[in-house]
C-alpha cells in the first residue's frame, strides 16, 4: 500500500493550476485527498503527476447573494456543515453533510473533490443535482459553466476535461420556509449509502405541492434526479398517499448492486428512504411556513 | 490482596505515550524490504513468471519464485506431522498451481518498501485458469495427490444415535450457516529476519502468540539447533488467533536474511491482511435433535461442511475437530454424533479465530434448542433448564475430544447461572415490555444463548522468578502478550504470592533467548497456565526468602510474613525486619546463608502441570429492534454474563468480554468475506469488510461471576479471553427471530440487512 511513483506539483493560483494541467501528462488534481490518496495507495490509479490545489486561497469560501449559494470548490465539507449562513438558507446541507464520511474526513474532504470523484453513493453530487447547481470550470480556453445534470456524464465520469478544474459550485436557493428532507441507509454510519434520498418541497396554502425536487444516491451508477416521482407529486396534497405513489417510481431506477446490497434491494430501500425524506420535508414545511 | 483487584495495567505507559515499539517501528542497518507477489486468480496453473523488468529496476536485489526455494517443504502443522493430511499443506511459494487469490507466487527484495512494491507490479505472472470451487457443501473436486478436495472427514460421538432417532417422539432438524470472517488486528502482521553470521544465530523479530512453538518449527525447517534460532516479540496490536502463526512470509524473511546477508523486513498491508492472513468460521451444519414430549434431547446428530479454503495451515484440522467436540455445550446429550467434512475451496485458508469452534457451534446448538422449544410449544428457557448438566454431576466427563484431550467439565452450575442472569437482567420485564411494544407496531425482541467455554490448555508451563538485590522482581515467562494485559495479570499473581507491590514486578514474555519453554498466548491459557506456574514459583521464592530470613531474625518461617517487599514478624510489624532485596543480596554466590546444595540467589522456577483444560461458562441476552423497511438491526441492550472461576483482574476480564463481544457482533451483523463467481474476493478493504465501529457497539452489561472456581489449579482460575464472542451470533439470531415473531427465521450469519429484508419479504 505504497503509491506508485508520481511527480508532485503545488499550484498557488488558478492560472498556475491550469498551466500545470495543460503542460503535464497524465496529471491528477489533489484536493482533500480523502479518496485519491487511498486509491493511490491501493494502486488503483497510476497518475504521473499530482497537482496540489490546496494552496489556492480563492478556491475556498462560501457566499450567499441574490438567492444563490456559492461555494468554492476547495471549501472543506466540515466548513459547509458548520456554516450558520448555509444552515439558515439551505438547512438540508448540514443535515446531509452529517452523512458524508466522518468528521475527520470532512475536515479535509472538499465539495469540489466530491463532485469530481463522483462516487455513485456520494451525497454531495446528489445535493448539487437536487438544486440544479451550476458548476464553474476553468481551463486554458477560459471559464465555462456546466449544469449539474450535464456535469454528470456516467459512472464516476464528469464533463470536466483533463486540463480543467472546478472552481465554484452555485446552488439556486429555494424560498424561505421550504420543506427539506434527507434520509440515508448505510451498513454503518459513514459508509457508502445503500440508498440515500434528498428532497426539497414547497406547497400552496392548501397543502398542495407546487414544487418538488428529489435526488437519489447509492442506487444507480450516478446520483440521479427522480423526475417521475417529482411529476407525480406536483399538485397533490402532501401526505402518505402521494408519497407512496412517488416511492413506487423507485422501482424504475436503473439500479446497480454490489456486495452490500443487490440492485433490487437498493430500489426497495430507496423507496423507504424517499417516503421518510418526503415525510420530513412535509413536516418541516408545515413548521416553517 | 492483589489477586482479584482491578489494578491499572503496568504495560500502558509506553502504549499511551507513543513509546511503544511494534515490529514496523523496528529497523536494522542495511535492511531489505520484501514484497509478496500474490495470485490474482483463484485457481490455475502457473505458465510463466517473468521478473526481468522487476530485476532491472534500480534498488531491486532479488526476486524469488518457487524454483528458488525448492529446498523448502510446505509449511508444517504446529503440533507435529499428520502424514495423511500432508498433501494439503501450503507451499511457501506456489509451485505448479495457485489455489486462491492472494496466494504468494513470488517475492521481491529491494532497498525500500516503495521500490519493492513498484517491482512487484512489474512481475508478469501468466496463469492458465482452472474451474473454481467455492462452496464446501458442493461436490468435492479433484486435488492433485489426493482422492479429492475433501481433505478428511472427522467423526466424534457416542451412543446409538440412529436407534434413538428411529424411535424418537419428535425430530427437530435445521440447516444453518456461519459466514466467513476473521480477526482483524489494528496492527497487521510483520516479520524481520536477521542473520547474525558472527554468532551463527538466526533471528525472527515480530513474533507473536506462540514464539517458542514457532522457534521449534523454524529450527526444524532450517536444520538449526534451538540455540541458533531465536524469536523476539515486541508490542503486538492484537492477535485474535490469526496473528503469530507461521505463514509463508515468516519463513521467507528468515531464509532471505541468511541467503542475502542482510536483514529482511516485511510489513503486511491491510489489503494483504484481508486476503492472506487466516480466515475462519465458515461452516454449514445440517443438524437434527431427537426429542421426547417434554423437550428433553435424546440424541443429536450433526453433519457439517467446513470450508477450509485453499490449504490446511499450521492448525491442521483443529477447528472442525473442536467444533465437533464442543458442540453439545451445557446440555446432557445421551447419544451424539458429529461428522465434519473438511473441504478445500479456492479461498483464503482458514484456521483459528478467537472462540474457534465455539462461536459456530454455539450458534448451531442454541438455534437448535430454540427450534425444539418452538416445535414443542415450550419456553426456550425451560427447554434449556430441562437439558442442562447439573452441578451435582460435576466433574462431567464426555467421551469427546477438544484440542487433543478428553472433555471433562471441571465445575459449574449452569442452571444456577441462568437463573441469576435472567433475574438480574429483569428477563420477565424484558419479555413483557418487548411484547407490549410489538403490539404497538414495533419489531423488537429478546433472545438468549448459553455456552460452555474451554480454556487453559495444558499440559505444562514454567516460569523463572528472581528477586534482585534492589528488591525488584523479574518473572521470565514463555508467555506472549497480544495486548490482553498479560504483564499485569502475571505481576499481580506473583505479587500476591510473594508479598510485593505488583508494580515492582517486571514480566518478560516472547523472548526465546530468556527461557527455554513457553506456551505463548492462545486458547485462553495464559492466565490459567502461566499464571498458575507463576503462583507456584512465587511461593517457592517466598519460602526460600522466609527460610533465610528466619535464620537472620532468629524466628521460624511461620512466624514471618512478607508485606510490600519486607519480611516482618507476624503480630509485630514494628519489630526487626529485613527487605526481600537484602535477602537476595545475602543469598548471593558463596553465602553462608545457603543451605547445602541450595543454588545461590533469591530465584526459583515454578512449574504447573494439568491433565485437563478448564471449562468456564456463560450466558448472553440480546434485545434488538429491527427496521422492517430496511432490514437493519439495532441492538438496544446486551448482557454478557460469565463465570470465570476467579478473576485475577476483573477490569481486564470485563475488557476482554466487551472486546470479544464487539468481534462477535461484527460476525453476526457486519463482517463477511464474500467472493465473486470466479473466486475473486469482494472484501479486501475496510470499505467492504465492515468492522463494527463505535457507533455500532452498544454498552455491554457485563455480569461477572466467580461461583464455580476450577479445582484444577491453585487459584481456581478459568480463563476469559473468548467468552464475550461465543454467544453473540446465537443470542442476536434469537432476538431477531423474536422481533419478527418468526421462530427459526435466522439460519445464517451474518444477518445482513439485505438477508433480513429478504426474510421479511418472504413472510408477507
Amino acid at each position: 500500500m505504497k503509491p506508485p511513483p508520481f511527480a508532485y506539483h503545488s499550484a498557488t493560483s488558478i492560472p498556475e493550476a491550469i498551466q500545470l494541467l495543460s503542460k503535464l501528462e497524465n496529471a491528477k488534481l489533489l484536493a482533500g485527498g480523502q479518496s485519491l490518496m487511498a486509491m493511490l495507495n491501493l494502486r488503483y490509479l497510476h497518475p504521473e503527476n499530482l497537482v496540489d490545489i490546496n494552496r489556492i486561497p480563492e478556491l475556498s469560501g462560501i457566499t450567499i447573494d441574490q438567492g444563490r449559494l456559492r461555494i468554492g470548490a476547495m471549501t472543506r465539507q466540515q466548513a459547509i456543515k458548520a456554516s450558520a449562513e448555509v444552515k439558515a438558507a439551505a438547512p438540508i446541507f448540514a443535515e446531509t453533510l452529517a452523512y458524508v464520511g466522518h468528521r475527520q474526513t470532512r475536515n479535509r474532504g472538499t465539495i469540489g473533490g466530491s463532485l469530481c470523484h463522483l462516487d455513485p453513493a456520494a451525497e454531495l453530487p446528489a445535493l448539487a443535482l437536487l438544486h440544479d447547481a451550476m458548476v464553474t470550470v476553468a481551463g486554458p480556453r477560459g471559464e465555462r459553466k456546466i449544469e449539474m445534470a450535464a456535469f454528470i456524464v456516467d459512472y464516476m465520469t464528469t464533463a470536466v476535461q483533463a486540463d480543467e478544474l472546478v472552481t465554484l459550485i452555485e446552488f439556486p436557493l429555494w424560498r424561505a420556509g421550504h420543506g427539506y428532507g434527507f434520509a440515508e441507509f448505510a451498513r454503518r454510519h459513514g459508509d457508502f449509502a445503500i440508498a440515500a434520498v434528498a428532497c426539497l418541497m414547497e406547497s400552496d396554502s392548501e397543502g398542495r405541492m407546487t414544487r418538488v425536487a428529489i435526488s437519489v444516491a447509492g442506487v444507480a451508477a450516478t446520483a440521479i434526479r427522480l423526475t417521475a416521482a417529482e411529476a407525480a407529486l406536483i399538485g397533490k396534497v402532501a401526505g402518505p398517499e402521494a408519497f407512496a405513489a412517488a416511492a413506487a417510481c423507485c422501482a424504475d431506477i436503473a439500479a446497480v448492486g454490489d456486495v452490500h446490497g443487490s440492485a433490487e434491494y437498493r430500489k426497495k430501500v430507496a423507496a423507504v428512504m424517499l417516503r421518510r425524506a418526503l415525510t420530513d420535508a412535509q413536516s418541516r414545511m408545515a413548521k416553517n411556513g | 490482596m492483589t489477586v482479584g483487584a482491578s489494578v491499572t495495567r503496568i504495560e500502558d505507559p509506553p502504549l499511551v505515550t507513543g513509546a511503544a515499539r511494534f515490529v514496523a517501528d523496528l529497523n536494522f542497518a542495511r535492511q531489505l524490504h520484501m514484497r509478496v507477489v500474490r495470485a490474482q486468480q483463484a485457481h490455475g496453473k502457473i505458465v510463466s513468471i517473468d521478473a526481468a523488468e522487476a530485476l532491472a529496476l534500480p534498488g531491486v536485489v532479488a526476486v524469488w519464485t518457487a524454483a528458488d526455494i525448492s529446498e523448502l517443504p510446505p509449511i508444517d502443522f504446529r503440533e507435529g506431522p499428520i502424514p495423511e493430511l500432508a498433501v494439503f499443506r501450503q507451499p511457501v511459494l506456489a509451485k505448479e498451481r495457485v489455489r486462491y487469490v492472494g496466494e504468494p507466487v513470488a517475492v521481491v527484495f529491494a532497498d525500500s518498501d516503495y521500490v519493492a512494491e513498484d517491482a512487484a507490479d512489474l512481475i508478469l505472472v501468466e496463469i492458465d485458469e482452472l474451474p473454481v470451487l467455492l462452496d464446501a457443501a458442493a461436490a468435492p473436486a479433484a486435488f492433485p495427490g489426493a482422492a479429492s478436495s475433501e481433505a478428511t472427514v472427522i467423526t466424534q460421538g457416542y451412543g446409538d444415535v440412529d436407534a434413538v432417532f428411529a424411535t424418537a417422539p419428535h425430530i427437530v432438524a435445521l440447516d444453518l450457516s456461519v459466514g466467513r470472517h476473521t480477526g482483524v488486528p489494528l496492527e497487521t502482521r510483520g516479520a524481520i529476519g536477521v542473520y547474525d553470521a558472527a554468532r551463527d544465530v538466526l533471528q525472527l523479530h515480530g513474533a507473536a502468540k506462540v514464539p517458542h512453538k514457532n522457534r521449534e518449527a523454524l529450527a526444524r525447517l532450517f536444520g538449526r539447533s534451538l540455540q541458533a534460532m531465536h524469536l523476539f516479540e515486541y508490542h503486538v496490536g492484537g492477535g485474535f488467533g490469526v496473528r503469530g502463526e507461521i505463514y509463508p512470509e515468516d519463513i521467507l524473511v528468515c531464509l532471505a536474511a541468511m541467503r542475502l546477508g542482510r536483514p529482511v523486513k516485511w510489513i503486511e498491508d491491510r489489503r494483504e491482511h484481508l486476503m492472506a492472513t487466516n480466515h475462519s468460521r465458515q461452516q454449514r451444519h445440517q443438524i437434527r435433535a431427537a426429542v421426547d414430549g417434554e423437550g428433553r434431547i435424546l440424541a443429536m446428530d450433526d453433519n457439517f461442511f467446513h470450508d477450509q479454503g485453499a490449504y490446511l495451515r499450521t492448525h491442521g484440522v483443529r477447528v472442525p475437530h473442536m467444533t465437533a467436540g464442543i458442540l453439545p455445550g451445557p446440555y446432557r446429550i445421551p447419544a451424539y454424533r458429529a461428522t465434519a467434512r473438511v473441504r478445500l475451496t479456492n479461498k483464503t485458508p482458514c484456521a483459528t479465530y478467537r472462540g474457534p469452534g465455539r462461536y459456530e457451534s454455539t450458534f448451531v446448538r442454541e438455534r437448535l434448542i430454540d427450534a425444539v422449544a418452538m416445535q414443542l410449544g415450550l419456553d426456550p428457557v425451560e427447554v434449556r433448564r430441562r437439558n442442562m448438566i447439573t452441578s451435582a454431576e460435576m466433574p462431567y466427563d464426555r467421551p469427546l475430544q477438544a484440542l487433543g484431550e478428553e472433555i471433562s467439565y471441571d465445575s459449574g452450575d449452569y442452571a444456577g447461572l441462568m437463573d441469576k442472569v435472567l433475574a438480574k437482567a429483569g428477563w420477565p420485564a424484558m419479555k413483557a415490555e418487548t411484547a407490549r411494544r410489538r403490539a404497538a407496531g414495533e419489531m423488537v425482541g429478546v433472545g438468549i444463548a448459553m455456552f460452555v467455554e474451554k480454556a487453559g490448555l495444558g499440559p505444562t508451563d514454567g516460569v523463572k522468578i528472581a528477586v534482585e538485590p534492589g528488591g525488584h522482581v523479574e518473572v521470565i515467562t514463555g508467555g506472549a502478550s497480544v495486548g490482553q494485559g498479560f504483564e499485569t495479570v502475571i505481576a499481580q499473581i506473583c505479587a500476591g504470592a510473594l508479598g510485593v507491590d505488583y508494580q515492582k514486578v517486571r514480566v518478560v514474555h516472547g523472548q526465546t533467548n530468556r527461557i527455554e519453554h513457553g506456551i505463548g498466548a492462545h486458547a485462553s491459557r495464559a492466565t490459567v497456565m502461566t499464571g498458575s506456574a507463576t503462583h507456584v514459583g512465587a511461593l517457592k521464592v517466598r519460602a526460600k526468602a522466609l527460610a533465610a530470613a528466619a535464620k537472620l531474625l532468629q524466628k521460624t518461617p511461620d512466624e514471618l510474613d512478607i508485606v510490600a517487599g519486607v519480611i516482618v514478624q507476624r503480630g509485630n510489624p514494628a519489630g526487626p525486619s529485613i527487605s526481600l532485596g537484602d535477602i537476595a543480596k545475602r543469598l548471593g554466590p558463596g553465602s553462608k546463608l545457603l543451605e547445602p546444595g541450595q543454588n545461590p540467589g533469591l530465584a526459583e522456577e515454578g512449574w504447573f502441570n494439568v491433565d485437563h483444560q478448564v471449562y468456564p461458562y456463560g450466558m448472553h441476552i440480546a434485545q434488538v429492534r429491527v427496521d422492517g423497511a430496511t432490514g437493519g438491526v439495532h441492538i438496544e441492550r446486551y448482557v454478557a454474563a460469565f463465570d470465570i472461576g476467579r478473576a485475577v483482574n476483573p477490569m481486564l476480564v470485563e475488557g476482554q468480554i466487551v472486546g470479544s463481544f464487539t468481534q462477535g457482533l461484527g460476525g453476526a451483523l457486519l463482517e463477511e468475506f464474500r467472493y465473486s463467481e470466479t473466486g475473486e474476493p469482494l472484501a479486501v478493504t475496510f470499505a467492504d469488510y465492515l468492522l463494527p465501529s463505535l457507533h455500532d457497539v452498544p454498552q455491554v452489561e457485563v455480569q461477572l461471576y466467580e461461583d464455580a472456581p476450577s479445582p484444577r489449579n491453585p487459584l481456581g482460575i478459568k480463563g476469559g479471553g473468548e467468552s464475550g464472542i461465543t454467544g453473540v451470533g446465537a443470542a442476536l439470531a434469537a432476538a431477531v427471530d423474536d422481533a419478527l415473531q418468526r421462530p427459526g427465521a435466522i439460519t445464517e450469519l451474518p444477518i445482513t440487512p439485505q438477508r433480513l429484508k429478504d426474510i421479511l419479504n418472504a413472510a408477507t
